[in-house]
């Protein structure tokens, strides 16, 4: 084979074999490792399957967290002010886990629909509202003013 | 190599800035109208911050108000806090809503700097600042003589705010 | 009412402006006078460039330094200084609160591209007067667009009259620390020192003349960047590590990975630099990696700025300010590319080499960078585009990123001694035969024997990880065994390039090591104590001694003492704290650390719970120090190889090239 050629080939084989390697092990793990976000309303309405991993959020609930009396179990309720979702956690909450914070937190429901979580996170500012839980918020908001609007006509 | 081919990253990256370009335009959180604008001001039974009175909704009604969103934790309030005092001098109603805050603090604070406000509703867990989809202080709301908000603002507010505010706040009597 | 002109109100803010303004004049200055005088081919006007680029920098310099005054003096008159200092903010926070917010790290990044600029103008007596005005003037430009964008958007020197707050809201507590006083220097150092690899790679371009003379100068600075980058990325690391108090060191965060991938990309170009110098082969490929490390760091600093994307430590969202630095982003990149376009050399590189070369192992190893790169990239971008599309907001995990990362980095490290021993152009297998064997059995055996060793239980990962460790160690002994005839102990007199990648590439093993057993055994708990309870955890036992209060200056805190004993001996008295910054009134987990080259012992506070009892964390993380070590080693190696005699030699050799005369544009 003609040297340049041959150069040639050995550059778009290896771009070729990169690029598959690379395709391959995306299309594989981009399956396995996202974590959709669901907002309390959709888990109450019985949208999000048990046992799924998912990413659930609002604002905690004043006066619902309750601590275990032995051990770091927690559980406390989070609400986007249309429906509110109980969550369990065993371990330590972040820093800015207050009542009224918005918090994100990772896990699974269990058949009591009450979301098992792996991890609490809560934004290291005391202005920081979650991106996801403040589109929960206004998206709870809207829905509550339309049924509202609906029911006085 | 086809000259081409060298189009390539621009293009790709082109595409990168165009999606970036469309994303931040829907982030722009100053513009999204808050969902409470057009409806009554949430009810709460709370007490005020400096007789420690109790306190509920029905006391914002009678006359159009500002409702304003502050604590002493936050620095933009101290900012915006003059202007406060220029707006109660030329006869605006302010009320109050001390957010996450402590009351000896809330208390110095109103001293030291001169209190606009005509009652201050104590809120330290937020409740009532939850109930108002508060992101952070400062914010206000306008509030018509029958307690619906009319509008609402995020920051501070100054002269230039203001301006774009007052027609609102003229127009509620 | 309103306290008017107190005393602390001086001038001293219009004085920083006025510099911050006469800056961005020197800088649209020294982005058109130097590119007349290349076309008009006048000397005079090319010879502006290096007063340009030291008065740009000086006022860039003065700026900056009356910004930390305004902090040192308590000027609460400054919104940006009220908003991140207080009087009760011990002197050396005051400083780096200065680059504690938006404002000021972004005053901190241009004063840095003065400086970079002042270094390039400095360090470059032997550059052709042509490529020096090309340089000097794309610099000026980048540094117009990020000073304009700093005075329009975020000036840090803006006040807040007339009513002046007689007290400041306090530097975020996350970032009182000695960590975040050294972290953000330093990785935008890196960051900003890519821009001038940047430079050299467009004014090549437009002048025509991708050789390996422009090859050899782009690789001092290269390297300089890249090992700011590298100490700044392993700071924020550690500090992340300390400060956030529970233990992680790497979080796949949007801002890492915004600075992770202009290392993997600076790490690809500095390795086809070499080729491009060396063998004059590569020269689109790498002018192409040059504009994409610097886009990338430009692409970091946009992340974080703006808002798309956020994450623990977003610290300024605004999507003005978004919309401008995507504007200028658009011009940088977009206007780079365009050039690149239009201008790279499209005839296939001179020069031959056979599969087995140094060549082919340096593009897989830029291939295999950049494939890496890439990954965090779309991971990084994928909620975005998903969510754009309306198909719902997600989150890739960290498990992901792994997935993604560890294949490539093992694929990486095997190669990359194989590539150091072997010859440019062509290599025989026999040659190289009996090292590698002799490597592959090391590697099986201590790798093999290693999980044993650490528990006494099969670990596949550890085999692996620690497997190719010492391949790449054994490798790079071999190199130098057979570099200094057998004397290990002349590797002093080896060149310092050398010794750098030798240094650099070690220095990769060790990290990975590090990895490899924090990922592999470390232990953590989270349990209920109160004083006098004790827990056993991996060997260590954990005595509550006692809690306590604390007043700092601007914080209280709730303070636990722990004892730890390995057996009967007492081996650390850890004192974690919880503490209250008063300002703010925010909670931050002070970590105990005790540290050690085999095992860090980790203890922090979690919630308090009834009857005095603690919500505690706490972790045994082997190895982890050799995380950093690793990236400590890299650094030196980078340092060594920029300390070349070789490139102090430029003036002689770029000379030659300035007779052969440039290529018309």
């Amino acid at each position: 084979m003609h040297p340049q050629r041959k150069k040639r080939l050995h550059l778009i084989l290896f771009l070729v074999v990169g690029v598959g390697i690379a395709v391959g092990l995306l299309a594989y793990s981009l399956s396995q490792n996202i974590n959709l976000f669901q907002t309390p309303t959709q888990i109450a309405a019985g949208e999000v399957p048990v046992g799924q991993t998912i990413r659930a959020g609002g604002l905690v609930v004043a006066g619902s967290v309750e601590r275990d009396s032995d051990g770091l179990g927690v559980t406390f309720k989070v609400t986007d002010g249309a429906a509110e979702v109980s969550i369990f956690y065993d371990g330590i909450l972040p820093d800015l886990f207050r009542e009224g914070q918005g918090i994100v937190a990772l896990g699974k429901l269990d058949d009591k629909r009450v979301l098992q979580a792996s991890e609490v996170l809560a934004k290291h500012d005391e202005n920081y509202m979650p991106p996801e839980v403040q589109d929960a918020l206004e998206q709870a908001h809207k829905d509550g003013k339309q049924a509202m609007t609906e029911k006085a006509y | 190599m086809k000259r081409v081919f060298l189009f390539i990253p621009l293009v790709a990256f082109a595409v990168l800035g165009l999606l970036f370009f469309l994303t931040i335009d829907r982030e722009n959180k100053d513009v999204l109208p808050s969902p409470l604008v057009g409806q009554p001001f949430p009810p709460f039974e709370m007490s005020k911050l400096l007789t420690e009175e109790a306190v509920s909704t029905s006391a914002l009604q009678g006359k159009p108000l500002l409702v304003n969103v502050w604590a002493t934790w936050c620095p933009t309030c101290k900012a915006e806090h003059a202007f406060l005092n220029m707006l109660a001098e030329d006869g605006i109603r302010i009320v109050g809503i001390n957010y996450k805050d402590e009351r000896d603090k809330a208390h110095q604070w109103l001293t030291a700097y001169g209190n606009p406000y005509e009652f201050n509703v104590f809120d330290p867990e937020g409740k009532l600042g939850l109930d108002l989809g508060v992101y952070g202080a400062p914010e206000t709301f306008l509030v018509d003589s029958s307690g619906v908000i009319r509008a609402k603002h995020v920051g501070d507010l100054n002269a230039a705010v203001w301006q774009k505010l007052e027609a609102t706040y003229q127009g509620m009597k | 009412m309103f306290d008017l002109y107190g005393d602390t109100l001086t001038t001293a803010p219009e004085f920083g402006q006025l510099a911050l303004i006469l800056a961005f004049v020197v800088a649209v200055i020294q982005s058109v006078i130097p590119f007349v005088g290349v076309q008009r081919r006048d000397a005079l006007l090319m010879s502006w460039s290096r007063p340009l680029a030291a008065a740009q920098a000086l006022f860039l310099t003065v700026s900056l330094v009356v910004l930390g005054y305004c902090f040192v003096i308590d000027d609460f008159s400054v919104t940006y200084v009220a908003t991140n200092s207080n009087t009760a903010l011990p002197t050396p926070y005051k400083i780096s609160a200065v680059w504690g917010a938006h404002e000021g790290s972004l005053l901190l990044w241009v004063t840095m591209l003065g400086l970079w600029g002042l270094a390039v103008a400095w360090f470059s007596k032997g550059l052709p007067l042509i490529m020096l005005a090309r340089v000097i003037g794309v610099l000026g430009i980048v540094s117009a667009g990020f000073i304009l964008f700093t005075l329009e958007t975020s000036n840090p020197f803006a006040r807040t009259l007339p009513s002046i707050p007689p007290e400041g809201g306090d530097l975020n507590p996350l970032l009182q620390d000695f960590g975040l006083i050294v972290h953000p220097p330093t990785l935008y150092m890196g960051y900003v020192g890519l821009s001038v690899v940047f430079a050299f790679a467009i004014a090549a371009l437009l002048g025509g003349r991708l050789d390996a003379a422009w090859a050899r100068w782009s690789r001092p600075w290269t390297t300089a960047a890249w090992v700011f980058l590298t100490i700044g990325i392993a700071l924020g690391s550690w500090w992340a590590y300390y400060e956030l108090g529970w233990g992680g060191w790497w979080f796949w965060d949007p801002v890492e990975n915004a600075s992770l991938m202009p290392w993997l990309v600076a790490t690809a170009l500095l390795h086809s630099l070499a080729v491009t110098e060396k063998r004059g082969l590569f020269k689109s490929w790498t002018v192409l990696l040059a504009i994409f490390a610097f886009s990338l760091s430009l692409l970091g600093t946009f992340l974080v700025r703006s808002g798309v994307l956020t994450s623990v430590h977003a610290f300024a969202s605004d999507p003005e300010r978004g919309v401008f630095i995507l504007a200028l982003l658009g011009l940088c990149v977009g206007g780079s590319l365009l050039i690149y376009a239009l201008k790279a050399p499209t005839v296939a590189s001179v020069g031959r080499y056979e599969w087995l070369s140094k060549e082919s192992f340096l593009m897989a190893n830029n291939l295999l960078l950049l494939v890496a790169a890439f990954a965090i990239l779309l991971g990084t971008l994928y909620p975005l585009i998903i969510d754009f599309m309306g198909m719902g907001k997600i989150s890739v995990g960290a498990a992901w990123f792994n997935t993604m990362f560890v294949p490539l980095s093992v694929a990486l490290t095997l190669i990359i001694g194989v590539g150091a021993l072997s010859r440019w152009k062509a290599d025989q297998a026999s040659r190289l035969k009996n090292e590698l064997i002799l490597a592959a059995v090391l590697a099986l055996v201590v790798g093999g024997l290693s999980p044993f060793l650490a528990d006494g239980s099969l670990n596949w990962q550890v085999m692996m990880g620690v497997g190719i460790s010492v391949w790449l160690i054994a490798i790079s002994l071999v190199d130098i065994w057979k570099k200094t005839r057998g004397n290990l102990l002349r590797f002093g007199s080896l060149s310092l390039s050398f010794q750098g990648m030798v240094l650099a590439h070690i220095g990769v093993a060790v990290s990975v090591i590090g990895v490899t057993m924090v990922a592999n055994y470390s232990q953590e708990e989270s349990v209920r104590m109160a004083p006098g309870d004790s827990y056993v955890m991996s060997g260590y036992r954990f005595e509550f001694v006692e809690a306590g209060h604390i007043d700092g200056p601007n914080y209280s805190s709730d303070a636990t003492r722990f004892r730890v004993f390995d057996g009967d001996r007492e081996i650390a008295l850890l004192q974690p704290e919880k503490r209250r910054y008063h300002a703010r009134g925010s909670v931050m987990t002070e970590a105990a650390i005790d540290a050690g080259l085999f095992r860090d012992v980790y203890v922090s506070m979690g919630e308090p719970l009834e009857d005095g009892a603690w919500g505690m964390r706490l972790q045994v993380k082997p190895f982890m120090r050799w995380v950093w070590l690793g990236a400590i080693f890299m650094s030196i190696g980078g340092l060594l190889a920029m300390l070349d005699k070789r490139y102090r030699q430029v003036k002689r050799a770029s000379s030659d090239v300035q007779k052969s005369g440039e290529v018309p544009a």
